[in-house]
């Protein structure tokens, strides 16, 4: 394609529209309208000069505002498709796994749930193809922009004063008529009053104000370009971390993905609302619903080991921080919270027992067994002594004789003891669970009676981090001020030019507020007394309006 | 003119190449979020090849067993509990075959999450188990080495990198090829 040689003789790049000097309509589409396309100036955008290489084909492709909005479309219908079933990160499965979540979608949803997870909407949003949909739109944000910004920003940088008659005549805000010799001079001076930019050459003037506004659209790009930077950052290991970690009271765990840094905790507490006291206003609701909580809290220490210090080693570690977590409260340290997220009460803790005849209920004494630190012996002084020869936290039969546990949690514990008293000093073996003793080994003359158990709480922690957060917060800031900046400033421009024999042109411009623009312009107009303007684009309006009308009576009266 | 058709091809040239960077900056991009997201369930996890993470751990006699120290020589690190079935089957095997490579390098370090020393020491003397077993109270070694399944048993060589991890049980004949892997040549 060739350069556009305007009739004032300067060469424009092809697919200009109006000249870059002087302002003549280039195309013969331009000539024939009656006002001219103001937007990006009647520049070129970029990349329709040149459509040469593959590389330059890609680029005018993404440059499309048709690609860009389609782009848009595609994802808000993707993304809103995968909002009718959950995620499956939200789904509750107890093992996650493919198979399961598979066939809880299957038992759940039914058909629909089977379609939806065998095209993979249950995990769409951080699919290769929603990702690389929401790329492809970044890349049209910015190659758009800057074919755009960058020949709309060098045309508003050079532009002239003087204009030709065609450019004026055809702005939406257009004048022409006799005005005073010093008209030129009288309307410098108000339109600086009125905080214009003024620019005199030979016997024009140009005057503007808030070019900025121009710049809002690229600026609110920019940000949104920021903000997907942020949220791609998040897949990157060690700016996003979401756990979980179970805690009992008592407990010292190291923290997941937070290598150095343990917590112990020292008590869960769950309080309600009692609806006494002070809580006498609650009373009625209290009754209405039932329970309602008042405070889930975890107290807890955070330790820290020092930084040459491995894992498993923790006789090194410091305290750091003694805190209570609550709902809404985090714990919070190097850029990591930790919130109180879930609870499991009463987990048993320690069983005590009498060691008792089984004639006479008469006690030889009391022992407490720790489930979390069990000891080989226990010694219940006057000769009477329970040896502990197994312990089965969550007790689930016998395989081949030997006692099996389930879990390690001690949900039903099951204990071998040898019991010793004086009477038998060669001990007695017996197997203790729950509301039942076995012995194994025949009749035996003690046995060790249940008195009483201590719990503890459970509390399921969740650990977050996000250093994504100051990035997606400063791209989301620059997204609003390139908005407010669009919107609420507007770009203004007149051109006056004084003609011989005392004519003078005038034309006014603004990118939006066409009131705005009118009230400064019959200040101007006022005090250097230019001829009266009109609204060329009204008229048009105005204009097309009657045009109708009287097809309509035309056609009536047929 | 001949300067003017210079100037031309190099502001093509200059063109072609800013567009070129531009484009494949965002490909770039693109194709490492992708890379993330896809492998993001992965990347946490350790795989064969990795540097094995080092620590520390005393066992159930009080010494301590840094790995590092034993680079140089095999690790056969196995996580294990009582409560987990296929771990109790596999020990007596693997204590077999402990005592099989103890002496050409191989060792043997069982690792159990977070039970009571009561329960862990009448598990080794049910057993007489000969390789040194150790608890790891905070699980930090567990989640270092982000163990799932029990039992899981990770394979060190000698250079101290991971040679394998396998999860679920092993038969004899899979913990002596296993052990094999790792002797040090």
């Amino acid at each position: 394609m060739e350069n556009l040689v305007c009739k004032c003789g300067h060469k424009n790049p092809p697919g200009t529209i109006l000249c870059e000097s002087c302002g003549r309509s280039l195309t013969e589409e331009e000539q024939s309208k009656k006002l001219a396309d103001m937007r990006y100036e009647g520049t070129a955008r970029r990349s329709q000069t040149y459509n040469k290489s593959i590389i330059d084909k890609i680029w005018n492709f993404f440059s499309s505002v048709k690609v860009g909005v389609g782009i848009i479309v595609v994802l808000l219908v993707a993304a809103a498709i995968g909002t009718i079933l959950p995620q499956a990160q939200y789904v509750n499965v107890p093992v996650r796994n493919d198979a399961t979540l598979q066939a809880y979608y299957a038992d759940v949803y039914g058909e629909i749930g089977k379609i939806y997870y065998f095209l993979g909407l249950h995990d769409m949003y951080s699919s290769f193809w929603f990702i690389t949909l929401v790329g492809l739109l970044a890349i049209s944000l910015i190659v758009a922009s800057l074919d755009r910004f960058v020949p709309l920003y060098r045309s508003l940088k050079n532009q002239r004063v003087l204009r030709h008659r065609s450019f004026m005549n055809k702005q939406r805000i257009y004048a022409e008529g006799q005005a005073p010799d010093d008209v030129l001079v009288k309307a410098e001076e108000k339109l600086k009053e009125l905080k214009y930019n003024v620019t005199l050459d030979k016997n024009g003037l140009l005057a503007e104000k808030g070019r900025f506004s121009r710049w809002g659209p690229y600026v609110n790009h920019i940000g949104l370009i920021i903000f997907l930077s942020g949220v791609m950052l998040r897949m990157v290991p060690g700016f996003y971390v979401d756990e979980t970690l179970w805690i009992r009271e008592g407990e010292t765990r190291a923290i997941p993905e937070a290598p150095g840094y343990y917590l112990e905790s020292e008590k869960f507490t769950i309080e309600t609302y009692s609806g006494e006291g002070d809580e006498e206003l609650f009373e009625d609701a209290l009754d209405r619903v039932g329970t309602v909580a008042k405070n889930y809290q975890t107290d807890i220490v955070l330790y820290q080991t020092p930084e040459e210090s491995l894992p498993g080693a923790t006789d090194e570690m410091e305290m750091m921080k003694e805190e209570s977590i609550r709902v809404n409260q985090p714990l919070k340290f190097d850029g990591y919270a930790v919130y109180q997220m879930d609870y499991k009460l009463n987990e048993l803790r320690a069983m005590t027992f009498d060691l008792t005849d089984k004639e006479t209920d008469a006690s030889l004494g009391t022992l407490t067994i720790d489930l979390v630190k069990p000891e080989d012996s226990y010694d219940l002084g006057n000769g009477s002594k329970v040896d502990l020869l197994g312990y089965y936290p969550d007790f689930s039969g016998f395989e081949n004789g030997e006692p099996q546990t389930a879990t390690p949690v001690p949900n039903n514990p099951g204990f071998l003891v040898r019991m010793y008293t004086p009477e038998t000093p060669e001990g007695e073996v017996s197997f203790i669970v729950i509301q039942d003793t076995i012995e194994p080994l025949g009749e035996n003359q003690y046995k060790l009676t249940f008195q009483s158990a201590e719990t503890r709480h459970a509390s399921g922690l969740t650990i977050r981090k996000d250093r994504t957060l100051p990035i997606l917060g400063l791209g989301g800031l620059i997204f609003m001020i390139g908005v407010a900046q669009g919107m609420y400033f507007n770009h203004r421009r007149f051109w006056i030019q004084q003609q011989e024999g005392g004519t003078v042109l005038l034309a006014g411009h603004t990118n939006k507020n066409w009131f705005g623009l009118k009230k400064d312009l019959d200040q101007v107009s006022e005090y250097a007394s230019l001829p009266v303007y009109t609204d060329q684009q009204e008229e048009v309006e105005k204009k097309e309006k009657l045009d109708k009308e009287q097809k309509v009576e035309g056609d009536e009266l047929r | 003119m001949a300067e003017q058709k210079a100037n031309k091809s190099n502001k093509k040239r200059n063109r072609a190449i800013m567009r070129s960077a531009i484009l494949s900056l965002l490909v770039i991009a693109i194709g490492y979020t992708i890379y993330n997201s896809v492998t993001a369930e992965d990347v946490e996890v350790l795989k064969a090849g990795d540097k094995a993470p080092d620590f520390a751990l005393l066992d159930m006699e009080g010494n301590s067993h840094k790995l590092s120290d034993y680079e140089g020589e095999g690790v056969f690190l196995n996580f294990w509990g009582t409560w987990c079935a296929p771990c109790v089957k596999e020990m007596p095997a693997m204590d077999r075959q402990f005592q099989e490579y103890e002496d050409q390098g191989v060792n043997v370090l069982a690792v159990n999450i977070a039970q009571s020393d009561f329960e862990v020491q009448s598990f080794v003397d049910r057993f007489g188990l000969s390789f040194p077993v150790a608890i790891d109270k905070s699980k930090s070694v567990m989640t270092a080495y982000n163990i799932r399944p029990l039992p899981t048993t990770v394979l060190v060589n000698p250079e101290g990198e991971i040679q394998r991890i396998v999860t679920g049980e092993m038969t004899e004949e899979d913990i002596k090829g296993f052990m094999e892997e790792i002797r040090p040549q």
